[in-house]
Formats: C-alpha cells, sequence, structure tokens
C-alpha cells in the first residue's frame, strides 16, 4: 500500500494512488496536481548518511568510511512532492542527492541486522539537497549546508514495506529538465539498510517515526532557478521539485 | 583552527541537534553508556522559542522567545570536531532540560546571565553569556535565516569553556541565577 498526505480544497487527505490521479479519504480521485502534497510523514528524528556508495564517495575524494558518516537534520527542512527550493543568490554549487528513505516504524535499541527490516514501516523518497559553498570543517556536512528550510523533499508515497521486497536492489536516478543525471542502484550502499539499523540502535534508540536517508551515488550537478528536478526510486516514487531564486523569497518592507 | 582538518575559524555558528532520545527532565539519571567512565557535563542556557521564527532579524529576535530554561548537555569527551559527532553528543538521556520556564521579565538581558555548574555540591564549573561568540539575538538570527524554529524548540546557546567531567553516582546541579536549579544524577544503567 502507498500513502500519502495531501491538502486538497482546503482540508487535509490521506491519500492512495487511483487510476487517473489520487483518492482523498473521503473516496473523491482527483487529479495528481490538484492537490498540494505535503511529506508524507512528519518525522521525529532525521538521520542521514554521508558518502554511503562507494562511486559517490570516490567522486568526492574520500575513502569508503569504516563506520557511517551519520549526521542529523533539523525535522522542520523537509517539504513535500512538487515543492519549490530555494537556491540562494550568489550560490556556486548546490546539487540534488537521490536518496531512498527509511521510515522507522517501532522502537528499536541493540537490534541485530538479522532483524532490523522488522523495524522498518516503509519506505519513501528524499531529495537531500546541499550547499557546497557553506561547507565548513567543523561538524561537517555542517547544517547551514544540509538543514535548511524546504531543502529536503520527502515522498510523494510512504510505500508499505510489504509491498518493497528487496528494497536493497532498486535502481535511483535523478533527472534535471528531462535529463539523467544521476543513476545508481541501492545495491551499492556501503553500510545497508541493516547495517544502519544495527549501527544506531546500538548507541542509541531509534523510534517509530525517524527517519534514515541512506545516501546518495554518484552524478552530481549543479542546478539553477528554474530547473526541473525528479529522484526517483524504482518501486517507491517520483519526486519531483522546482528550483527557485531569491527572487521569490525577496521579503517585501 | 588555522590548522588541518579545519582550515579556518567557522564562519556560520557550529550546530549540532539534540535529538528527541536525549532528552531527561530534572531529576532524571543520566545514563553513562556501556564502557564510558565518565560523561562532560555542560551547563548551559536554553532559550524557548515562543512562535515560528523564520529569517528573523537580530533586532526583532527577542520577541520570539517565550521565556529561558536551564539545560545540561551531556557529551563523551572527543578532541575531533570534524565529522558530527552522533556517538559522543546523541546518547540516551544526554540532554537534561529544566521544565521550569522563566519568563522574558525574569531574564531582562539573556547576555549578561551567570551559568553555575557543582557536581556533589562542589563549585567546578562557571561563565557568563557575556563571554558568547554570539550575542542570543544574533544567534537566533543567524539561524532562522536558513533553518526556522518553532514554538517550543529550544536553542542551546554554547557549552561551558571548561565544562568538567561526572562519573556514575555524581550528583550534577546546573544554576542560573533567575532560574530555577535543574539537578541530574550521573547513573551506571
Amino acid at each position: 500500500m502507498k500513502h500519502a498526505r495531501v491538502a486538497y480544497a482546503g482540508a487535509l487527505h490521506d491519500a492512495t494512488p487511483a487510476d487517473g490521479g489520487v483518492r482523498l479519504t473521503d473516496g473523491r480521485v482527483v487529479a495528481e496536481d490538484a492537490v498540494v502534497w505535503l511529506p508524507p510523514i512528519q518525522p521525529r528524528t532525521i538521520f542521514a548518511v554521508g558518502l554511503n556508495y562507494a562511486d559517490h564517495a570516490k567522486e568526492l575524494s574520500f575513502q569508503a568510511p569504516k563506520e557511517p558518516l551519520i549526521f542529523l537534520k533539523g525535522p522542520r527542512s523537509i517539504c513535500g512532492h512538487r515543492a519549490q527550493t530555494r537556491r540562494p543568490a550568489g550560490v556556486e554549487y548546490m546539487h540534488y542527492e537521490c536518496e531512498l528513505a527509511v521510515v522507522i516504524g517501532r522502537t528499536a535499541r541493540n537490534v541485530a541486522r538479522s532483524d532490523a527490516y522488522r523495524y522498518v514501516a516503509g519506505y519513501t523518497v528524499a531529495n537531500d539537497y546541499a550547499i557546497r559553498d557553506y561547507l565548513e570543517n567543523y561538524y561537517r556536512p555542517n547544517f547551514r549546508v544540509k538543514s535548511r528550510d524546504g531543502a529536503t523533499p520527502l515522498g510523494p508515497w510512504l510505500v508499505d514495506t510489504a509491498d518493497v521486497p528487496d528494497p536493497m536492489n532498486l535502481r535511483l536516478r535523478t533527472l534535471v529538465n528531462g535529463r539523467v543525471t544521476q543513476e545508481g542502484s541501492t545495491c551499492d550502499m556501503i553500510f545497508d539498510i541493516p547495517a544502519l539499523i544495527a549501527y544506531l540502535s546500538e548507541f542509541l534508540t531509534v523510534d517509530a517515526g525517524d527517519l534514515i536517508l541512506t545516501g546518495t551515488p554518484e552524478g552530481l550537478a549543479d542546478v539553477k532557478a528554474g530547473d526541473d528536478v525528479i529522484t526517483e526510486v524504482e518501486g517507491i516514487g517520483r519526486l519531483q521539485n522546482t528550483i527557485v531564486g531569491d527572487d521569490l523569497f525577496h521579503i517585501a518592507g | 583552527m588555522h590548522s588541518e582538518p579545519y582550515r579556518q575559524p567557522p564562519v556560520a555558528p557550529v550546530l549540532y541537534l539534540k535529538p528527541r532520545n536525549t532528552w531527561i527532565g530534572n531529576g532524571d539519571g543520566i545514563p553513562l553508556p556501556p564502557g564510558v567512565e565518565q560523561v562532560k557535563v555542560s551547563g548551559t542556557l536554553g532559550v524557548v522559542m515562543g512562535r515560528t521564527a523564520c529569517r528573523v532579524a537580530a533586532s526583532d529576535a527577542l520577541a520570539y522567545v517565550a521565556g529561558y530554561t536551564i539545560v545540561n548537555d551531556v557529551s563523551i569527551p572527543h578532541d575531533s570536531y570534524y565529522r558530527p559527532a552522533l556517538r559522543e553528543r546523541c546518547r540516551d538521556g544526554f540532554c537534561a532540560i529544566s521544565s521550569a520556564l522563566a519568563s522574558p521579565e525574569a531574564v531582562p538581558n539573556p547576555n549578561q546571565v551567570e551559568i553555575r555548574i557543582s557536581i556533589n555540591g562542589r563549585a567546578c564549573g562557571a561563565a557568563s553569556t557575556a563571554t558568547l561568540v554570539r550575542p542570543v539575538e544574533r544567534l537566533i538570527a543567524d539561524v532562522t535565516e536558513f533553518l526556522m524554529l518553532g514554538a517550543g524548540d529550544v536553542l542551546l546557546v554554547g557549552e561551558l569553556p571548561d565544562a568538567p567531567l561526572a562519573r556514575a553516582g555524581d550528583r550534577v546541579r546546573v544554576e542560573i541565577a533567575g532560574l530555577a536549579s535543574l539537578e541530574n544524577p550521573v547513573v551506571r544503567p
């Protein structure tokens, strides 16, 4: 089953896929572009994994890490499908990152790799934008790079685990203005989903509603105002986002 | 700060997040992780936001503050600030937060606040928020420039420069004049 949270005609709905659009809570089917897509969950703690694909680590001139590089993101940094993400004026390099996002379903503490999938509620797609101009060498990647308002699109759907028999063999790709710029497979993760859950839950309690962004493969590119950016994960979803410039974020007065 | 891997002093605030698993209340035990003998305990001022603050000017920043509280920001001592220190900073119970909220009237100037920390009744650290790199108003402005804060969010203004270490059995007390105190024992689960 796939679930989404949408707003339609001034009301919130739990939506499901339907022929010709999305089915609202009350059974009506409306067009996909007639609703406002909210993030499919309101995450509790957001864990993100850096350098988790060997090819991407190489692209950034890093040795593959020996233990997962995990950073946290503010829960307010997320936005939904079809959202706009701001590119601040004067920035030289802002890139997308297509990622499989894991939604935790129950309290996990000291979980063994072999049990890890029992703690997963489902999956969605994340685009973990980064503004590299702001990279500093303190708790890197620092918040100003990665934890920005509206710079982590999430969705469109939360897909139940039962519908994702092998999350470690899904194709990922990003299209910028219709052209494929990033391609990979979750099978190339350095630390797979069970390894990440086991690693985190060994030293802290992971809980229902927590989100793990599992990293991105190679193929990063700068995006500019006006670019249409689609990040998609096979069987999970196709997440659309538009980059907008500072002119749309001008504060009047 | 000019040597590797940092190369230069930080430009933006050096932020980290204390996730929900770290939150405990006044009197709750701070659990020592297995294999860890002592933890760094750092009293700090918690700025409690009263409403959504997004791209706020420093001159308006205090209007978004509901009040102030006392926080004990616990960590495992670590030397490197290069990578996010989840294993050192985000253990369960590593952020004690007083439930007492002091009104803005009770703290007329958050940049002139004395923070004192004691272990088992012995004073072992103190600092004034007058020595912060960024005054509270500037910190709120610099953070909300890119990351909005919401009602109930707590912004910790910074660690004590010489935060002490505490061991199992120690009682750690943080006091700020004008605010209630915060006391937590360090426990071996």
